[in-house]
Formats: structure tokens, sequence, C-alpha cells
């Protein structure tokens, strides 16, 4: 075990997935200079570049700033033979290339029949919650979710995220990885032995017994944090963390909720049509009769993301939030009033 | 002009014929409702399609558009499967799944047709990276109408295959509409001198109706990238016969019937055959060749009838590579 943060967790992923197998080759822009940080040591961003020096120019491509082509091109070479890694460096410009996305990526495979083969990765980076402005703090994976064809990862741990992407790359479907900047710098023990996460598999991040938390990236944290503060009440909360949000664990989150009867569900998604309502919606439709109390959804509200850092922080599930939310389903009576946009 | 073995020279005669009387038939088909939806077919732009295919080898790549038929078929694909395709059976080169916008057979490296115009351009781009990225040797060709040449994804794919030197051909079958509208009317300037922009051979084709002038510059271009010299963009003038889908029909007179006429006297396979015979084939080997491309459609015909609408139960395969996750 060492300790790795998030960031160092996904390079080391990459370095293994490389050396693991010729075709895998990285494409992106500013990916030869490390400018986003996963294509430089296994730490850290300190040793810049050594991708580079290590695989070379044919298999760590710099790309002009032309999403549409650039993932175009990559399902073109992920159907003759390579299985590259996107690196997209913001969710935001996922939107540039929405075509090959819905269009070629996610249909090519059913299309044809099942003669093509799309085994691509699409790593991008959700910035929210750090003041970059309206452009470039998405959290776009509930589009995607809307897509068939498309596999869908937002790990939260640095161990999900070096396991999932291992997993992600060795997949023949086409998979999306959204990686949350808040969790960056997040450092835990992580094998320095290759490991895989099997896509669609959840983690249960606490265990418990009166209430289930759904939470997703950066409010897996958040939940967790919730529950601790929620124990001390003698409110025990179970926090499963998908992981893969396609394919769904369905089971998962269907055991828990049979089992605790109350069902939170906390992502920094906007709230229509988001994961949270998806999940809702599963649980109020399979296990109706098991609930005791009403689905709460704490997500970001159906709005911009504005600018100002005293407005922002109040857009995305918080562990005040989420905390609200259990002790409404439980009946304990509210803490205060928490500005809670929902 | 290169000297062409007679086998080539009947091939592409075989194939042209072969694209005529499918989408013939196929448009015959459709107003019949015995294809459900619609097909675009490429009658008219046979030898453009022909050309262009036949300088490519088996093993290279190619990426299509809506007007689909043609080039599977030039690539060499079986013509049952692909009209099987088209009605929806089991036993289509997709299975059913893609119909006749969709057309692909990897087999003979026919990437995928696209129903949505410019979206596979970047598509061969990436095959052309492919194939750079692990040095095999083949080259890859991307089909687009000249409607498709004011698509800004063209642009991307080109920046990035001529600074990437990949084995790509670009190639604008521009039959001088886009549906209803005029290339002239929307496009600023020629196409082909659009590549100089980006460093690479625009090659025109003035004489898309003649196979050979087609297959010279293809050719050519196919060298180019062979050799590890890069990108070419062709534009090659040609012109449909039919509506711009089968069953259409616009209100509007866009087509007047003089320009129509001029191009009918121009007929790719009429021209090809006069050249043939002129190189000695024998009236009654060229009858055979037309004999042989009708047969092969009855025969995809009656291979399409014979076969099973898909069951239900396979409706979510190859949505992945897993079952389990479908919902
Ligand atoms: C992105 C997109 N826009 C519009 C259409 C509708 N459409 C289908 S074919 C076509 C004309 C295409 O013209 P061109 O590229 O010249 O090909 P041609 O039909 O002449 O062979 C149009 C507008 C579409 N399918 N996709
Ligand atoms: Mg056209």
């Amino acid at each position: 075990m060492t300790v790795m943060s998030y960031l160092g967790a996904i390079g080391a992923a990459q370095r293994e997935a490389m050396d693991a197998d010729e075709r895998v080759i990285i494409i992106g822009e500013d990916v030869e200079a490390n400018v986003y940080g996963t294509t430089g040591g296994g730490k850290s961003r300190s040793d810049k570049g050594d991708f580079l020096q290590r695989y070379g120019k044919n298999r760590i491509r710099n790309t002009p700033i032309s999403e549409e082509g650039i993932v175009g091109a990559a399902a073109g070479a992920a159907m003759t033979g390579l299985r590259p890694i996107v690196d997209l460096s913001y969710s935001s410009f996922l939107y540039m290339a929405m075509d090959q996305f819905v269009n070629q990526v996610a249909k090519n495979r059913y299309m044809f029949g099942g003669q093509a083969s799309m085994p691509v990765v699409f790593r991008s980076a959700m910035f929210y919650g750090l003041n970059t402005g309206a452009h470039h703090s998405d959290r776009p994976y509930p589009m995607f979710m809307n897509v068939p064809g498309l596999k869908i990862i937002a790990p939260a741990t640095p161990a999900d995220a070096k396991g999932l992407l291992r997993s992600a790359v060795d997949s023949d479907d086409p998979v999306l990885s959204f990686e949350a900047c808040l969790l960056w710098s997040t450092k835990e023990d992580v094998d320095e032995n290759e490991f895989w996460v099997p896509l669609g598999v959840a983690r249960t991040a606490r265990e418990g017994t009166d209430v289930t938390v759904v939470a997703i990236s950066s409010s897996v944290p958040e939940a967790v944090a919730a529950a601790e503060e929620l124990a001390k009440e003698g409110v025990s909360v179970e926090v499963i963390d998908p992981r893969t949000l396609v394919p769904l664990d369905r089971n998962a989150i269907l055991r828990s909720v049979a089992k605790t009867g109350r069902l939170i569900v906390a992502e920094p998604a906007h709230r229509t049509c988001g994961a949270a309502a998806e999940i809702s919606a599963l649980v109020a439709e399979e296990i109706f009769d098991s609930l005791k109390a009403p689905i709460i959804r704490v997500t970001a509200p159906d709005m911009q993301i504005p600018f100002s850092p005293s407005l922002e922080k109040q857009m995305y599930p918080t562990r005040a939030t989420i905390a609200a939310a259990i002790r409404r389903v439980v009946d304990l009576p509210a803490l205060q009033p928490v500005a809670t946009a929902v | 002009m290169a000297e062409l073995a007679r086998d080539t020279l009947r091939e592409m005669q075989l194939r042209m014929l072969r694209i005529r009387a499918f989408d013939e038939r196929a448009s015959k088909m459709v107003k019949r409702g015995h294809i459900p939806g619609t097909v675009h077919t490429s009658i008219g732009q046979e030898a453009q399609v022909v050309g262009a295919t036949m300088a490519l080898g088996t093993g290279d790549y190619m990426s299509g558009n809506h007007r689909s038929h043609g080039h599977p078929i030039g690539k060499g694909s079986p013509l049952g499967p692909l009209m099987a395709e088209l009605v929806g059976k089991a036993t289509g080169v997709c299975k059913g799944k893609g119909g006749s916008l969709h057309l692909a057979d990897f087999a003979v490296g026919s990437l995928g047709e696209s129903g949505i115009v410019g979206s596979s351009i970047p598509i061969a781009n990436g095959a052309a990276l492919s194939s750079k990225v692990l040095n095999n040797g083949k080259v890859a060709l991307a089909f687009f109408g000249d409607g498709a040449a004011n698509q800004g994804v063209l642009y991307e794919s080109m920046n990035m295959a001529g600074v990437w030197a990949l084995p790509m051909i670009f190639l604008c079958e521009n039959n001088q509409y886009a549906l209803s509208t005029p290339a002239h009317t929307v496009t600023s300037g020629i196409i082909s001198e659009r590549a100089a922009g980006f460093g690479m051979p625009g090659i025109k084709v003035e004489e898309g109706q003649d196979v050979l002038a087609v297959y010279d510059a293809v050719s050519a271009a196919v060298a180019r990238a062979r050799a590890g010299d890069g990108p070419t963009l062709v534009e090659v003038m040609t012109y449909r016969y039919n509506e711009h889908s089968e069953g259409l029909r616009l209100g509007t007179d866009y087509r007047n019937a003089d320009e129509r006429e001029a191009w009918l006297r121009k007929d790719p396979i009429v021209l090809f055959r006069q050249y043939l015979a002129s190189q000695g084939f024998s009236e009654e080997e060229l009858d055979g060749l037309q004999a042989t491309a009708l047969a092969e459609v009855d025969a995809a015909v009656a291979f399409s009838d014979a076969s099973p609408y898909p069951d239900l139960s396979v409706a979510f395969d190859d949505l992945y590579t897993d079952k389990e996750s479908a919902a």
C-alpha cells in the first residue's frame, strides 16, 4: 500500500494500462506537458511530462482544440484496434462533441449489429465548487446516462479512481469517467500493484440500519461526514456509493433501502432528470412498500452556477444539507435552517 | 494514366453495374413498401464511388454517409446481406439493427455509413490514426457530400490529419446539391481549394463520371498516404439522377431539365462501356456483366425474402458487450 491522491491514482492507472497494452494511447489537449496532472508521475504533478518520455509521441498525443474531431477520431481508432484514453480536461467541453458521443460512440456497436468494438475511455474533470463560473462548473453525467450505449463511472476515492479506470480501459464498451476536482487532493492508502474495480458494482462506504444515503462523486465524503455526525445522536446511516452510474448496481441500492426503509440521494448534478431522480424512481417502483418515509433528493438546483463564492458554495450537497435531510426522514428536529437550494 | 489489367477494368464496370442494379431495385422496393422507410440512391454517381473504392485495398478503411449503398458495394461487400439489411432482416449485414442509413461491413473495411451529415468523417480519420500508431500500412477514406463540406468537423479532421500526417483521404462527392440546396448558394469558394489552408493537396476531378479519372486521382492520394506523406482532399464532380431520397417529391423545380439532360448524356456506365469496347471487350462480354449484376441483385432479394425478421429476444443484443448492462 502507498498513499496516493485521487489524481495520482488516475496517473498510476494510466501508467499501468499503458505498460500492460501497447494499443492503449492517451490523446488530448496538453497531455504531453502533463498540464492536468495525470500523464506525469505516479504520485503528484511534479514529474512533469514523464509519460511523454516513457511512451513517446506516438502514444502520447497532444491534440488541437477540436473536441468533436478528437472524440470522433478516438471512436474510429477504437473501432480499428486501438484502446484510446481521451483526456477531455473539463467536462463542460464534452458538449462540443455531443454528436460524436451520441451518434457515433454510443450507437455504432448496436447500429452495426455488433461489428464495432468501442474500447475507448473519455475522462473529464468536473471543476465545480472552485469559483470557475458557469462555463467550467458542470456536472453533466446525467445527460450521458440518458444515452444508451455509454458506460459511466464517477469514482469518489483514490482507490476507486485507480481500479475503475483499469476496468474502463479493459472494457470493449465506451466508458465516460467523470472526475470531481474537489476530490483531486483526497489521499488514502492504495495498492500500488495492479487491481481492477469491476464496473457496475457499488461500494458500501459506511454500514448502517436506519437510513440509506446513496451519494455520488464529491457527495460521498459529505454523506459519510453527515453519517458520522448523526451517529452521535444514535442514527445509523448507511452510505452507498454506486461508483458506476451505467450500469447501475440496482441490487445494492434496493438491498440497502429494503433494510433501512429510508432513502436520501445526494449528488452535485442538477435536480431535473438527475441520477438522484433515476435512483429515487427505481426505489419507488421496486420497493415502495419498504419505504417508511418519503425519498429526499439533495442536489444542485436547476440553475446556472454563480461565480461569487458566497453563492456557489450553497449550490451543492454538503454534510449539513445531507444531515438535515436525514433528520427529516427519521423525525429528528431540524438543528437550524440550512440555506439549501433544492 | 496507369495501364490497368483487364480484370480490374472488368471489375470496375461490374461494380458500377451492381450499384445501379441494386439501387434501381431498392428504389422500386421502397415505392412498393417492401423496404421500410426510405433510401438514398447513388444512381448517376457510380463512377465516383467505384473509382474511389477500387483505389483502396480490401484491408483499407472507409466511412460513408446517407447515400450509403454504393460505398460498401464498391468496396466488395456481398449484396445479399446488404439487401436483407435494407429490408430489416436478421441476416442483414447489421442484423437488421442499422438499415439503409447505417450499412457497415467490417469484413471489407466498411466502418459504417451515417445518417448524420458529416458525422462519420472523424471515424475514418481515427482509423487512419490507428493505422499510423500501429504502423500497419492501411489507409482510410471518408466519403461526404458537398453539403457535408460545410460541417465544422470536416475541418477539425483535416487539420488533425494534416498535422499528424495521417494516411487519410477526404473524398467529397460533389453532386452539386444538398437536398434542395445548390452547393454554390451555400458554399464560399471551391471545396478542393480549402485543402491549401491545411497544407495538403486538394484535387478536383471535373470528369467525375469517368471512373478512370476518379480512380487515378484517388490512387495517387492512396499512394501518398501509404508513403507516409499524409492526407489529400479529393473533390469529385458528379450528379445524382434520382430525387434526394426515394419517394420524396419536392414541390420546387430546383434542378432544371437541361442540366439533367446534359449529365444523363455523360452516364458513367455507358461511357465506360464505350471505353471497354474500344479496349477490345466484346459486346457479349459487356452484356454478360450487365446480366451478372442483375442476377446478383435477384439473388440478393431472394436471400432477403427467404430470411427471417429478427426476434424480439435479440433487440438488446450488441447494445453493450454484455447483456447485463442493458437496462
Ligand atoms: C447533421 C445533419 N443535418 C441535416 C441532415 C438532413 N439531411 C440529410 S441528407 C442532407 C443533404 C446532404 O447533402 P450532401 O452532403 O451534399 O449529400 P448528398 O445527399 O448530396 O449526397 C440533409 C440536409 C442530416 N441528416 N444531418
Ligand atoms: Mg450533395
